[in-house]
């Protein structure tokens, strides 16, 4: 009984808070393009102090609806975000795109749950939220604390794209497509015609290393069929707006020097822990949180092309 | 023995659900010695100290791959030898991560696999000698950091190598070749599925589907086998130092929940790699 009234105590003051919207600063945001605004996340990890907000953010106004694209690190950048929105326009948030399902892209989502927001993503996006949903939200507890995850919720999405599809905006549409498994296995991009802007979430990442959660080998095989989306600039998941497909440049060469270098050692007989510690070392100094995730990387790598 | 853990499986229900209330930070607690009544049976742990040792990264790179190298070795004079070694990962959904058995006339002295670790945790590796006395050795590891999860990185490619079984043969990297001592790797193709994840359509867990034991002979001997649950990793993984001592052939034979067996034969490699 007692428990019971404080779950109603607690329902209460976040739905509340959830309904505050008005109080919740706006994230600094940039009109890319006309119609097309970009909030800049931190290259950092996720944490108390940024609010999870380390991925880009993105949302595209047309005459009928805005389309968010990834709704970041914790349901307080969602607020925000969805603040920094309704100061540009009153039109409707009709859907928010989630480019894969890592913490940092869908722990806004429930931001924006209600009023008729329609959730997109990957086929297999609800299996990997699914799947690995219930452990982001215990491992980032003491990372980003009680009182910022306490509203996250994993919130699937419900019109799932298999191949390509169009999102119509109102005198702008969205062009989504989806990739096999390469930064993870539900990654998706979403193009903007009208301004030759591609969104590609994780599949680039510029500055910030790139990290591999689903295929070395399918990442470097993506890559080609990548650069011939026909884009002028990209806002990768992690890093600064960059020409297209110039921008794919330093990623290509870092996922083939870890290939290379994985290859190398498997061959030689080297076991995991020691190549993990020394692939791809000579990218060190090119890259950002490089010593956060580049041995995880070379894990994963390895544990890929042992079985060729 | 599969000691699950209900306190974190409930933990697991409710976070999936997206129960809303936050709960204050649990309070860390010990789960050791509830796991050496479980798992040992309450009996007495010697200081494994010069006996039995565990090497792993201090912070796990990758949730779902995480490599451990358990070493036993007598002093000189010892006349006991090592039967098995535990590798117990306190705080995971499934804390019994493996039992390594050690054939009777093994060479076995250095065993290696790769585990997945879902939080800051102890981790244990058991000795028990040929007297029936167990010892004990610990490290503590770090959780991933970021996005890096104890799941399958890639759930259609893990469902096509189901059953598949390699094995490679090493000389031992940086050993005295004089020794003689050899390395070689057993790698089962198989998700080896926690059955911890909730089908979102169904909202009913997936079953456990993961390989429970492997067997490794040279010629007859048995040199090793594995008593294995959810917390190795996806394609199970063992490396092991052993002396050839003149054998012939290596044959693994390997079995998981669903009563698959998976089998393969090698002829020992006399030199190479």
């Amino acid at each position: 009984m007692i428990s019971r009234l404080i779950a109603i105590v607690l329902a209460t003051i976040m739905g509340s808070s959830v309904q505050a919207q008005q109080n919740d600063t706006p994230l600094p945001i940039t009109e890319i393009f006309p119609g097309v605004f970009l909030h800049a996340g931190a290259t950092e990890t996720m944490n108390r102090d940024n609010e999870g907000g380390i991925a880009n953010l993105g949302f595209v106004v047309g005459s009928d609806a805005v389309a968010v694209i990834d709704s970041g690190g914790s349901v307080r950048e969602g607020r925000r975000l969805l603040a920094a929105i309704r100061s540009r326009t009153d039109r409707p948030v009709r859907y928010v795109i989630n480019t894969h399902g890592h913490p940092d892209h869908v722990f806004g989502n429930a931001a924006f749950d209600g009023g008729g927001t329609i959730f997109v993503g990957h086929k297999n996006l609800p299996q990997a939220v699914a799947t690995r949903g219930p452990y982001y939200l215990d491992s980032f507890r003491p990372l980003m604390g009680d009182a910022l995850m306490a509203d996250v919720r994993i919130v699937p999405p419900t019109l799932l794209v298999d191949d390509e599809t169009t999102l119509d905006l109102g005198r702008r549409t969205l062009l989504l497509k989806v990739w096999p498994t390469a930064h993870s296995d539900s990654d998706l991009t979403v193009l903007d015609s009208a301004s030759g802007t591609l969104f590609a979430g994780d599949l680039v990442f510029i500055g910030h290393v790139p990290i591999v959660d689903g295929s070395l080998r399918g990442w470097l095989g993506v890559l080609d069929r990548l650069a011939a989306l026909p884009a002028r600039q990209v806002v990768p998941g992690h890093g600064p707006v960059t020409p297209w497909p110039s921008a794919l440049a330093n990623q290509r060469r870092y996922l083939q020097r870890l290939d290379a270098d994985v290859r190398g050692l498997i061959a030689r007989g080297v076991p995991l822990k020691a190549a993990a510690e020394t692939a791809a070392a000579a990218e060190r100094p090119r890259w950002q949180l490089f010593d956060d995730y580049n041995a995880r990387n070379a894990t994963a790598a390895y544990s890929e092309i042992e079985w060729e | 023995m599969l000691s699950v853990r209900l306190h974190c499986l409930a933990a697991a229900i409710a976070l999936g659900l997206g129960a809303p209330v936050s709960a204050a930070a649990p309070e860390p607690y010990d789960p050791w010695p509830g796991l050496v009544q479980d798992i040992f049976d309450s009996r007495a742990m010697l200081d494994g100290a010069g006996i039995v040792s565990i090497d792993m990264p201090g912070r796990a790179d990758d949730a779902a791959i995480v490599p451990v190298t358990l070493r036993a070795a007598l002093p000189p004079g010892d006349s006991r030898r090592v039967r098995a070694i535990t590798l117990v990962i306190d705080q995971n959904p499934a804390p019994m991560a493996g039992r390594f058995e050690i054939g009777p006339d093994s060479t076995v002295s250095e065993i290696s696999t790769r585990v997945r670790v879902n939080s800051y945790s102890d981790v244990h590796a058991v000795a028990e000698l040929s007297d029936g006395q167990l010892y004990m050795s610990k490290i503590f590891v770090k959780a991933s950091g970021g996005c890096s999860a104890p799941a399958a990185k890639n759930a259609e490619e893990a469902r096509g190598k189901l059953g598949q079984i390699r094995f490679r043969q090493f000389a031992k990297a940086g050993d005295n070749p004089s020794s003689g001592a050899r390395e070689a790797q057993v790698m089962i193709g198989h998700p080896n599925n926690s059955g911890l994840q909730m089908d979102q359509v169904t909202r009913l867990y997936v079953p456990a589907f993961f390989v429970n034991e492997i067997r490794v002979w040279q010629d007859d001997r048995l040199l090793l086998a594995m008593e294995g649950g959810i917390s190795i990793s996806e394609d199970p993984n063992i490396r092991f130092t052993y002396v050839p001592q003149g054998a012939k052939r290596f044959r693994v034979e390997a079995k998981d929940t669903e009563g698959h067996v998976f089998q393969g034969e090698w002829k020992a490699e006399v030199s190479g790699m």
